[in-house]
């Protein structure tokens, strides 16, 4: 275990950690070209760029996933060579992963020591951990209880053990991947105090993100990278948030997004009273109650997990109603008995659903094979019994130079397309039907800058072409700029309403902890 | 990211099967070194035994018929995502419907039969498989169990029913009657000499044309009808599926049922073509061997037509092999084809992490120079 190096070095100290000459291939990819970076040490370096930017693959090659082709390590100005994460964990490097690595049926203590336990016998370790633990909750006021079982903690708190994990093992500098995708902001707040905390302590923390606000707020350096290059580093008091997506996407972009007014006209799609079980029977949404109209887009917020996945879910047809009525232009259509996800789409609802991988497309198919999903019974799509291929192929190439799907080839593996381009395939497919209703969920999770402004002004166009859309998302940015009314859902219900010119973080954030949406506007209001 | 490029299609459903293949031979030959024999004779004798003259075609491709059938049917069940291994009881109960029609419907025209024969099977099958697949879609119990429960009470089934209702009075050996001569499947033999030309007499029989219809039609079905795209989305991502509006459990059962009438028509080349009777336990493992069939072939048809006619040929060759060399008993040759299974089935990709490493390498150097 490493102890506490003394505190107080001064001026020119040696960098944690620099890369020199990183290269990285993959195949045809060029991961990273000739990578330089330095981290000072105590200090938090943001590293930003778009998706297949090369950030992860540098980051797993400071932990050891992969090694470079070529370049070197330097750990405190030593030479390290990091074959393993074992190898980044003994220099003192400590990783909290996107997707968390808990198990969730043991304890914090149990988690914590998972892999370090000292011994055959338990008990020994288990005191000694315990002990640890105590030290380091106190020291970063983290706050967590070690005997708490791992599931039944918040996303927030189980991120917390994550980096209890990471300093257990004597970790010095502290990675974090896109730590805040999951959390509210509240919880992202309290995250970079706790940063901070670290900091103070003389930690290093490098912060991997695609949120140019986070990097704005946390952060003392910032490092910006494009197309496996390392293009820019700055100081983060010296750098706008302009000038960073400049630099990360190569050219102009309007982070706002310019559209005009909507014109909200008859009603599109009605909501009473909907609840919805899950498959355990546990209560998912509750009494939920709101409509949709032509013309205008409606945005759901909220914390991943209370309940938007299985709203969006019920309108698709993929979940039945419990309780409670759905209607579409005055019809009913409330899913379950006889109405499903094929005869929601025959009667004008199309579905963009979060999950691009689990539900929107079968990565194993090829693009014109995902293009047809849902509308693999379309009379245009046959030819007598059979499928018609060379239709089919016709369609797709259509929906990709539409909407700018590259490569355009109908025949390449749906896996083989960037995040990106798997979606503007998904919202092609759904979009050129031309809907009554639009339901999209997380519409550019996982999609680099360019083609989330693409997205954007093709939702937006839905709109402006007189459809209803619902939107659901946990960025409260693209909730934000795109919706013209913002409902609240927190724990099942919806609890609050704000339209979209009076939205502000701080309002929505305490109503989607729960907060009374009158006392969130008080709150504000003090503020 | 990939670290790897994608192999292209002669490599992975070519030269990867048949180094493991070659892989099994090597073993075998092993084996064959270790009882005092020479490993070379005897993959000469293998392959005279299976294609050295016309008889022994005859037989190869009457094996090779089974074969097709059983791997197919468990293709159409996997590509739902269905490892079904019920193969063999469907095939069994199968033979009970053919029989059945055989024996009470005799008195209709031999065209009218063969449709009424095969439909029997058919019905037959796809009923016995109609019940695992019900109790997976609609009640969750997992299907390997199921179909191998049912394999088991086919099996019981049989024996009740060909020792108690089926023996003819005075028979002693538990057999159905014999079915009438204008019912049977003409040998190819017999329809080759109608038309003049003289083959040597095998079992192969029309049923063996069947087989081949049969692979072409399941490639029309799961490639190119919405069908067979419906049971390809449940197989490979059922939450897709019920977004696009596809219920898997419907297509859980129609994929198992279809899978079940392809098993029984091995029961048509058994009962109708060669047996002309119910035989006890006639579908001799021929449901089981189809699962590998099934997996060497990569669950397209035209694999699993060669990979049935490589199977047929370690019958029939190793048929001849125990019979010209009696140290290589019969258990040999069960030896050789388990290895033949082992390498090529289930030791599928032990070589397809090396291939593809070689193979990326190659590429990339390719790539490089073609860049320069």
């Amino acid at each position: 275990m490493h102890q506490m190096h003394g505190t107080g070095e001064t001026g020119a100290v040696q960098p944690a950690i620099e890369l020199r000459g990183i290269d990285k291939r993959f195949g045809a990819v060029h991961a990273n070209k000739e990578i330089d970076l330095k981290v000072d040490k105590g200090t938090i370096h943001g590293i930003v760029g778009e998706n297949g930017a090369g950030k992860s693959t540098l980051m797993s090659i400071l932990y050891g996933f992969y090694q470079a082709d070529a370049g070197t390590i330097h750990v405190d100005g030593k030479l390290c060579e990091i074959k393993g994460s074992e190898d980044a964990i003994s220099a003192g490097i400590g990783m909290v992963h996107q997707h968390f690595m808990l198990v969730e049926t043991f304890s914090v203590l149990e988690n914590v020591i998972l892999g370090v336990e000292g011994g055959a016998v338990l008990r020994d370790g288990v005191d000694r951990a315990r002990e640890e633990l105590r030290r380091l909750e106190r020291e970063y006021s983290l706050d967590i209880d070690p005997d708490a079982i791992v599931g039944d903690l918040s996303v927030g708190l189980q991120q917390r053990v994550e980096i209890l994990k990471a300093l257990f093992r004597g970790a010095e500098i502290l990675i974090l991947d896109e730590p805040t995708g999951v959390l509210t902001p509240q919880e992202a707040d309290h995250l970079f105090r706790i940063l901070e905390t670290l900091k103070e302590q003389g930690k290093t923390v490098v912060l991997i993100t695609h949120k140019l606000r986070e990097i704005m707020a946390a952060t003392d350096n910032v490092s910006v990278m494009r197309q496996g290059a390392m293009v820019a580093h700055r100081k983060t008091a010296e750098t706008s948030p302009e000038e960073l997506s400049e630099l990360m996407v190569g050219r102009k972009v309007l982070l706002r997004l310019e559209k005009g007014d909507a014109n909200p006209a008859a009603t599109v799609l009605n909501v009473e009273n909907l609840c919805v079980d899950n498959a355990q029977g546990v209560r998912k949404v509750k009494n939920a109650t709101f409509n949709v109209r032509a013309g205008e887009i409606v945005g759901i917020a909220g914390v991943s997990g209370n309940g938007q996945s299985e709203l969006l879910e019920v309108l698709g047809g993929i979940r039945s109603a419990t309780e409670g009525s759905v209607e579409l232009n005055g019809q009913d259509i409330t899913p379950g008995k006889g109405i499903d996800a094929a005869e929601l789409r025959r009667r004008g609802v199309a579905h963009v659903p979060e999950d691009r991988h689990r539900m929107a497309m079968v990565t194993a198919f090829s693009a014109k094979e995902a293009a047809i999903l849902g509308y693999q019974d379309d009379p245009a799509y046959q030819k007598s019994v059979f499928l018609d291929w060379p239709a089919i192929s016709k369609a797709t190439a259509n929906m990709m130079a539409e909407f700018d799907v590259r490569p355009d080839n109908p025949d390449l593996k749906a896996a083989n397309f960037s995040g990106g381009n798997q979606q503007k395939l998904v919202l092609a497919r759904e979009i050129m039907r031309d809907p009554e209703l639009l339901l999209v969920g997380q519409p550019t999770r996982g999609v680099d800058i360019g083609a989330i402004e693409f997205i954007h002004k093709r939702i937006v166009a839905m709109r402006d072409a007189g459809k209803a859309v619902l939107l659901v998302s946990v960025e409260l940015d693209e909730i934000m700029s795109l919706a013209d009314r913002i409902l609240v859902m927190c724990d099942g219900a919806i609890i609050g309403e704000v339209a979209a010119s009076e939205a502000n973080e701080r309002v929505l954030g305490l109503m989607m902890a729960g907060v009374d949406p009158n006392e969130a506007k008080a709150v504000e209001g003090q503020a | 990211m990939s670290t790897t490029v994608q192999l292209p299609r002669w490599i992975d459903v070519g030269a990867l099967p048949l180094l493991n293949l070659l892989l099994a031979l090597a073993v075998s030959g092993l084996v064959v070194l270790a009882i005092g024999e020479n490993p070379v004779e005897v993959v000469e004798i293998l392959l005279y035994g299976a294609f050295g003259y016309e008889e022994a075609w005859g037989y190869t491709l009457y094996y090779t018929t089974n074969f097709v059938f059983t791997g197919l049917a468990f293709a159409v069940a996997f590509h739902c995502g269905l490892f079904n291994i019920g193969a063999e009881g469907q095939a069994y109960v199968g033979g009970l419907g053919v029989t059945l029609a055989a024996l009470y419907l005799d008195f209709l025209p031999f065209p009218i039969m063969l449709v009424i024969g095969m439909l029997a099977a058919m019905v037959f099958g796809a009923a016995w498989a109609y019940i695992p697949a019900y109790l997976q879609a609609r009640r969750g119990s997992h299907v390997v169990i199921t179909t191998i429960m049912f394999n088991f009470i086919a099996s019981s089934l049989m024996v009740y029913l060909l020792v108690n209702v089926l023996r003819p009075d005075g028979s002693m050996t538990p057999e159905s009657e014999q079915i009438a001569e204008n019912l049977r499947l003409p040998f190819i033999h017999d329809m080759a000499a109608a038309l003049g030309i003289e083959m040597a007499s095998s079992p192969l029989n029309l049923s063996f044309v069947y087989a081949i219809v049969a692979s072409v039609m399941v490639w029309l079905f799961i490639w190119h009808t919405r069908w067979g795209y419906a049971i390809r989305t449940v197989g490979s991502n059922a939450v897709a599926a019920t977004y696009a509006g596809l219920e898997p459990g419907r297509y859980i059962i129609i994929a198992m049922m279809i899978s079940g009438a392809l098993a029984s028509f091995m029961a048509l080349n058994e009962v109708m073509g060669v047996q002309h009777r119910l035989l006890i336990d006639f579908t001799a493992g021929y449901g089981f061997v189809g699962i590998a069939v099934a997996l060497m072939g990569r669950n397209h048809p035209f694999g699993i037509f060669l990979a049935a006619l490589l199977f047929g040929m370690l019958y029939q060759g190793g048929a001849e092999l125990s019979f010209e060399i009696p140290t290589i008993s019969n258990d040999m040759v069960v030896v050789i084809q388990g290895l033949v299974i082992l390498f090529t089935g289930a030791m599928e990709h032990m070589f397809r992490p090396r291939v593809t490493k070689i193979y990326t390498a190659w590429r990339l150097r390719r790539d490089a120079q073609e860049a320069a």
